[in-house]
């Protein structure tokens, strides 16, 4: 999935998707993130886990990057080298300054933890990699996703 | 975006005799699931609902807000004093599930029989 540029460095494949700032279009971007990495020979296992990291992310992005602006547009941009796919999910909010809390079903049965809330800690949970990157100017900030294959199992 | 989420209730007798809910949900479950999950769930009975099971096996996508309410349907539950059990996952969202720690208010079952059994 990627290629030998003039410097003999690999160049990543690279995939773009524009979303607009509405629920439901994060399910565009999962079924692309899906079909590159079946391209790339993931697992079905983690094929699974990157659609769910993926459209939380994008779901981010849409509600509380972009505040769901439908004059604004979320970047999804997959880049493909030979044992990793990366992700980055670029919205034109100020970005995340504090992760919430750990989910804690206890609390959230008992009403001392919103419902809600469970996005970013399953994103951490499924993929290899995960940071959240505040963009200057308070503008296109991102999330970066990193799923390696599994060399053993590919 | 409408919802893409349908459910419906069925009344099932456990293998004990007692009366068990099933509620079954058809499609996704996302924030714009409220009625069809939530809704479809306060529609019952609380004071002759007892016990539920949740049918998530024509279900192919739940999101983080999918899984908010379901655990707020957990809490009306448990406020009412009723147990519910789920079946039909698939083997992605049984993990996920197990990560947020839903079994712990709702035990998670393969297939319908399993969950009627011992009920």
């Amino acid at each position: 999935m990627s290629q030998k540029g003039s410097t003999g460095l690999l160049r990543p494949t690279c995939v773009e998707v524009r979303l607009p700032s509405r629920m439901g279009y994060e399910k565009v971007a999962m079924s692309t993130a899906a079909a590159v990495a079946k391209l790339m020979g993931f697992r079905d296992d983690r094929v699974e886990d990157l659609k769910t990291a993926v459209s939380e992310a994008c779901i981010n992005a849409i509600e509380h990057g972009n505040r769901l602006n439908e004059a604004l547009s979320v970047g999804v941009v997959l880049s493909a080298v030979d044992d990793a796919l990366e992700v980055k999910v670029i919205d034109d909010g100020k970005g995340m300054r504090n992760l919430p809390p750990r989910p804690d079903i206890d609390m959230k049965i008992h009403g001392d933890q919103d419902p809600r809330g469970m996005g970013m800690f399953l994103i951490q949970a499924l993929v290899d990699e995960a940071e959240w990157v505040a963009g200057t100017n308070g503008k296109s900030s991102y999330v970066r996703l990193v799923i390696r294959l599994d060399k053993e199992a590919a | 975006m409408p919802s893409e989420t349908k459910s419906h209730a069925d009344q099932l007798t456990s293998p004990a005799g007692l009366p068990v809910t099933a509620l079954r949900f058809v499609g996704d479950i996302s924030s714009t699931s409220k009625d069809a999950v939530l809704g479809a769930y306060q529609e019952l009975p609380k004071d002759k609902v007892k016990l539920v099971v949740l049918d998530f096996s024509k279900v192919e996508y739940i999101n983080s807000s999918g899984i908010a309410l379901i655990i707020q349907m957990l809490i009306e539950a448990m406020g009412a004093g009723q147990k519910v059990r789920a079946f039909g996952l698939s083997a992605h969202f049984n993990k996920v599930f197990t990560m947020v720690g839903i079994p712990k208010y709702a035990a998670l079952f393969a297939t319908e029989s399993e969950a009627l059994a011992g009920l």
